[in-house]
Formats: C-alpha cells, structure tokens, sequence
C-alpha cells in the first residue's frame, strides 16, 4: 500500500513537472537560453577545425567579448594566420592582418562570406545579441534529439539586422541549451545547420563546448567548433576595443 | 557559242546591265556581311579563348565542377611537372599557366586604412618571365589606358573604370584581400603600375592582372595553377583538332587515375558554358549568308528574268518560229545567266575585297556600343580576309541568277509551236 502512494507520488510529480515544461512559453525558454549562452562579457579560447576537400585544418583564437557590441579576437596558430586580429564595434568589423601590415574594413555583403573557408561568416561571428531581442519566439512542440528531451522552438526574426530571417531550435528541456539549430532564408531555404555538443557546467550555467556549423549551401563536413576555455563576466581592459590594439 | 552570247549580251544593256548591277550589289554585300561577321565572331571566340578557356584548357575534375567560382582549394598542384609533360607530349600547342581568383580590393587612405573597396576577378598570367606570350595574347598593351606593363614583382594592373571609381593613378598601393588555397585569409599589398580598358562591360568592370609568381605568394600557391591553357598554332579555334586534343589528354588520364577528384581533366573552349553556341553560330556563319542572299536574290532575279522573258517573249517565238529547239534556246538562257552571274559577282567581289581589307587594316571601334555588354568582344573589331572572302560571293552570285533565269525560262517549253504564228501575228 505505501509503495503503491510512493509510485503515485512520483506519477502525479512527474506528470506535475512535464505540465510545468509544456505550460513554459517559448519566451521563457529563450530566455533560459539567453541566460546560459548570452553574457555581459566573456573570455573565449577556442580551436576551429575546417574540414576542406583537400585536408583539414585547425585554426585556435582568442577573443574578448564585451555585451553585444564589443569583440576582439586574435588569431593564434597556424604560423599562416598567427597576428591576425578582428574588431568589432558597433556593428563594423575591421581586420588586421601583419603580413601586409593593414587594417582593412570589411563592411556589406562581405559579413556573409565564410571566415577563413570555414562555415561559419563574419556576420555569424559577430552577432552576439540575446536571441529573445532580435527573435520572436513560439514554442513548437516537444520531441527527443539524440536521446534527450528538447523543446523545439520556431523562431522569427522581429529585426530587420539579422542574418537569419528564421530559425528552427531544439533546446534541452533540462538544461536550457540549444542542441541544434537550423537557420533559413526568408524564402524558407535552410541556410545553416548548428549541432552543439559536449554540454558543461560552467559557473552557473550549461554551455555546449562543441558546436559543429554545416553551411547547407556548399558541400563538405561543417567546421568544428571547440571551446576551450571560457570565462564569463571577467573584467576586460577598455583598451582591447580599440583600432590600436590591432597592431 | 558562249563568245556569241556575251556579244549579245554587251550589245543589248537591257539584258545584261540590270542583272549585273543586281548580282554584283548581292555579292559585295554577301563578301562583305561574311568577312564582317567571322571576323567579330572570330575575334570574340579568340578573346574568349585567350581571356577565359585556351583552345583546350587543364584543370582538376574537381575544379571543374564549381569552375565559376573560381576554387583554387581545388586548383592543380605540382603543376609544373603536369606543364612540362604537356609540353613534350603536345610540343605544337603553346601552354601557360593562370591562377584564375575572386577577391576584393581595399585601397588605403593614408592612414593606411580602408577608404574604398570592391570585387575584383583576377587574372594572374605569366607577365615578367622574357619568353612570355600573354601580353600579346591579351591584348595587355594597346589595353593600357594609364602607366605601364608590370615590370617587377608586386605590380598589378587595374581596369581604368575601377581606378576612376576609387581615383586610383599607377603608383598607388591597394591590398588584396582573398583566401589562401587552403582557406586561410590572404592579404597582399600590390603597387598599380596601370590601368587598363578592354572596352567589354564584362572584363572592364572589376578585371585585375597581376604575375603569376605574386598570386602564388598571395594565395599560398606554391607549384599550383587553377588551370593550364594550350593555344594551338591556328588563327581562329580550331574545335577538331582541340577535340583531338582533349581526347588523347583525358583517355591517358582516365587510365592513370579516373577515380581521383584532383587529376587532371581536358575541356575545349567549346565545352565551356554558352561557348558551343557562339562557336557554331561562327563556324555557320558562310552557310546562312549564302542561303539567305542565294534565297533573296534568286527571288530577286527570277522576277528580273521573268520581266526579261516577257520582253523577250517575241524573240523566242521567232527563235522557235524558225526551228531553234526550246532545250537550246533554255540552254542559251542559262549560259547567258552564268556570263551574267560571272561577271556580277566578279565586280561585287573585287568591291567587296576591297571594302573588307581597308577595314581589316584599320578596323572599327566599338567600344561606346559596347559600354553595357556582359559578352566578351573586342572594342576594336576587324573583318576577316580568308581565301573564302575571295569566292564566298561566287556562290550566292552565279547561284541566285542560275536559279533565277532557269525559273524564269520554263516559260519556253509552254510555248506551242501551232500558235506561234498567231501570237507573232505573222
């Protein structure tokens, strides 16, 4: 008699808890999103595998991220790219590279270009604003991706200055991460695919360390890209964004 | 007989001067439409082969598949062992190596940061190098607008409309900003020597030529080449023997590496995109001007020979009156056709030959028809002097006003000999 409450304890709990998720609108479960992948500022380093047709390559950078507005990055290895360095502010990017001694603006249709042949572009890069501003958001459904349960989200765009007129997300129901995303063209042509994998605990939030970006419109295996280490919410010296610290 | 007829015909002008005039109009048009026509078809399927395709042109299967693109990940590596094989296995073919490249041009304030930048397609030919072809190929001197041929390493030649865009002059510098061919982000600092002006839309809008040796050092391409060209030694494409050529090429490729997506593959100019159609439309070009002037001017004619046949009715019916076989008389009329047929197109050729060589020699600038045109087409364009201007007309000529007469003189078999009488009112 006792085990049978037990079971309809956690029955009524569980089904309690799975009513909780499904009444979530899918504002609140961006909002958990933005909460785990958006920060005032950050710390990045990271390592990104391009897979070419001929061979791959792994390119590691450093970047300073400050709000939505503010990033540097500087490039690490291979000896090729090593000095090389990007500045974002305001929504203008410059690049400096040391070969050629120059600082070039890189301005309009080039944002869309792939960064380094990856598949991943300047302007994907460069958006680090909370998807719940420039998204509006409708929870679609619930299913399971890769064993887990996730809330699959249909997001909108509501701003013009964005580089994906929609996008398709499933966000872990548990911890709040998107486990894979899929970009689209306002013409409804799937443009980018995302799969995040690797998810840690990092402070208090769950942050996927692996994310793998596959340019629907050209062939190959995606980029891999792996962070290495993070810091949320350091101190970042106001000096990193600015024109001079590129050389 | 013949002697007997031209009499004829020099005595009475009203036999022979209207169809001579007619002929000799038709054939001076038919020469001169002919050699006007190769020769601007000619010369755009030549500036296409040198611009774009050679006559035969090596890249890898790879490449070739997103050829517009210009990917130079997937360009031909160790491609200086493939360019001397070439050269030994087909020694009457020139070949050259290009890197073909999309990337952007940043020109620098003084600052040394970016004040203009804009797309640009590139050419990177063998420019420096003492037995080098492609600056005659391309046409590169007379195309100088500004400045000078690239001397040394680290100079690049600009289209003149870019450089007025951005008020670029030689000597100034630029960046150009691409991708290495293994991905990575090129920047490489090169010097204008000088602008250039093709007077095509297509090339003048956003064409950069720089060394080979400089786009090497740019897109860390050490020993590769996006395609290798082979000119064969003929004035216009010669699509048999290109196609020979690739055949042999691509047979012996196929047998050392057929599965590999990075060996080497041969197309003709004719296998690239919208090529084909120019080609035969250029090869066809003799066929349709005499079919359509033989059509146009055999109407013509056989109108003038029916005319002729009716003023001439009462002359034929003596003729047959006094026992001349019709058959003799359908004969003399055509002999007559041919004298007239001759000597017409003899006069319109020697007209035309003429006209086509003056404009050969010192040719026609169309450069402001040419301002919005995406197709590639010389600014200054020439007729074409072959041995086929010289008897093309013959054929429109001597047809046409066969055609016409023997049209025109089936009338005489009609004729019946009872009422011959009656009808000369004898």
């Amino acid at each position: 008699m006792i085990m049978l409450k037990i079971k309809h304890f956690i029955l009524i709990a569980t089904l309690a808890k799975s009513s909780l998720s499904i009444a979530q609108d899918g504002k609140t479960i961006l909002d958990k999103v933005d909460r785990n992948i958006f920060s005032s500022n950050r710390i990045v380093e990271s390592s990104m595998t391009i897979h070419g047709r001929r061979a791959s390559r792994t390119v590691t950078s450093k970047s300073w991220t400050e709000g939505s507005k503010k990033s540097f990055t500087e490039y690490l290895s291979p000896a090729s790219e090593a000095g090389t360095k990007m500045l974002k502010l305001e929504g203008q990017l410059w690049i400096y590279t040391p070969s050629a001694d120059r600082t070039i603006q890189i301005s309009g249709h080039m944002l869309r270009q792939s960064v380094m042949g990856s598949d991943l572009s300047y302007e994907d890069m460069m958006d680090h604003r909370k998807l719940v501003d420039i998204y509006e958001v409708s929870l679609e459904k619930r299913d399971t991706l890769r064993g887990r349960d996730v809330f699959v989200l249909d997001l909108k765009a509501k701003v013009t200055d964005v580089a994906y007129f929609r996008q398709k997300m499933w966000v872990d129901v548990q911890m709040y991460v998107p486990l894979r995303q899929e970009m689209y063209a306002k013409s409804g042509e799937l443009l980018k695919r995302t799969d995040m994998f690797d998810i840690k605990r990092i402070d208090n939030r769950w942050y996927p360390m692996l994310i793998i970006f596959k340019d629907m419109l050209k062939d190959g295996k995606g980029t891999e890209f792996r962070t290495i280490s993070i810091l949320f919410d350091s101190q970042i010296p106001n000096h990193i964004f600015t024109k001079a610290s590129l050389r | 007989m013949v002697k007997f007829l031209f009499k004829g015909l020099i005595a009475d002008k009203g036999r022979s001067l209207l169809p001579i005039i007619v002929v000799a109009i038709g054939t001076l048009l038919t020469v001169f439409l002919h050699s006007w026509l190769s020769g601007v078809l000619g010369e755009s399927v030549k500036m296409s082969s040198s611009f774009y395709g050679g006559d035969v042109k090596v890249v890898t299967k790879a490449y070739l598949s997103e050829s517009d693109l210009f990917p130079n990940d997937l360009a031909i590596t160790e491609s200086s062992n493939l360019l001397e094989e070439l050269r030994v296995e087909m020694p009457q073919v020139v070949w050259s190596e290009r890197i073909r490249f999309g990337a952007l041009a940043d020109f620098p304030d003084t600052l040394g940061e970016t004040r203009g930048q804009t797309p640009i397609t590139g050419w990177a030919v063998d420019l420096l190098s003492n037995s080098t072809k492609e600056i005659e190929r391309l046409n590169l001197e007379s195309a100088i607008v500004t400045g000078s041929l690239p001397k040394n390493s680290g100079e690049i030649l600009i289209s003149h409309e870019m450089a007025k865009r951005f008020n670029v002059s030689p000597g100034e510098q630029l960046t150009i900003f691409g991708t290495t061919m293994e991905g990575g982000m090129a920047f490489y600092n090169m010097r204008v020597c000088g602008t250039i002006l093709f007077g095509s839309r297509a090339l003048d809008r956003g064409a950069v030529i720089i060394d080979i040796t400089d786009a090497r050092r740019a897109f860390a391409m050490e020993d590769a080449s996006s395609e290798i060209l082979g000119f064969l030694p003929f004035s216009y494409y010669n699509p048999s023997a290109a196609t020979e050529i690739k055949e042999r090429f691509n047979k012996k490729q196929e047998a050392l590496s057929s599965s590999d997506e990075f060996s080497p593959t041969m197309i003709t100019l004719k296998d690239q995109a919208g090529m084909a159609e120019m080609i035969q439309y250029a090869d066809a070009i003799g066929s349709i001007m005499v079919t359509i002037f033989v059509l146009a001017m055999a109407i013509v004619l056989w109108n003038s020979g029916l005319i002729a046949g009716l003023k001439r009715y009462s002359e034929f019916g003596i003729r047959l009156a006094m026992g001349e076989d019709k058959l003799h008389i359908y004969k003399s009329l055509l002999i007559e056709a041919l004298i007239v047929g001759f000597v017409g197109s003899a006069i319109g050729t020697s007209i035309g030959i003429i006209v086509v060589v003056y404009i050969n020699i010192h040719g026609v600038d169309i450069s402001s028809m040419m301002q919005n045109s995406t197709m590639i087409m010389p600014s200054v364009v020439r007729t074409s002097v072959t041995p086929v201007t010289y008897y093309i007309g013959f054929i429109p000529g001597i047809a046409s006003v066969l055609i016409g007469n023997a049209l025109a003189g089936v009338g005489i078999f009609k004729r019946e000999t009872a009422r011959l009488f009656n009808e000369l009112e004898v």
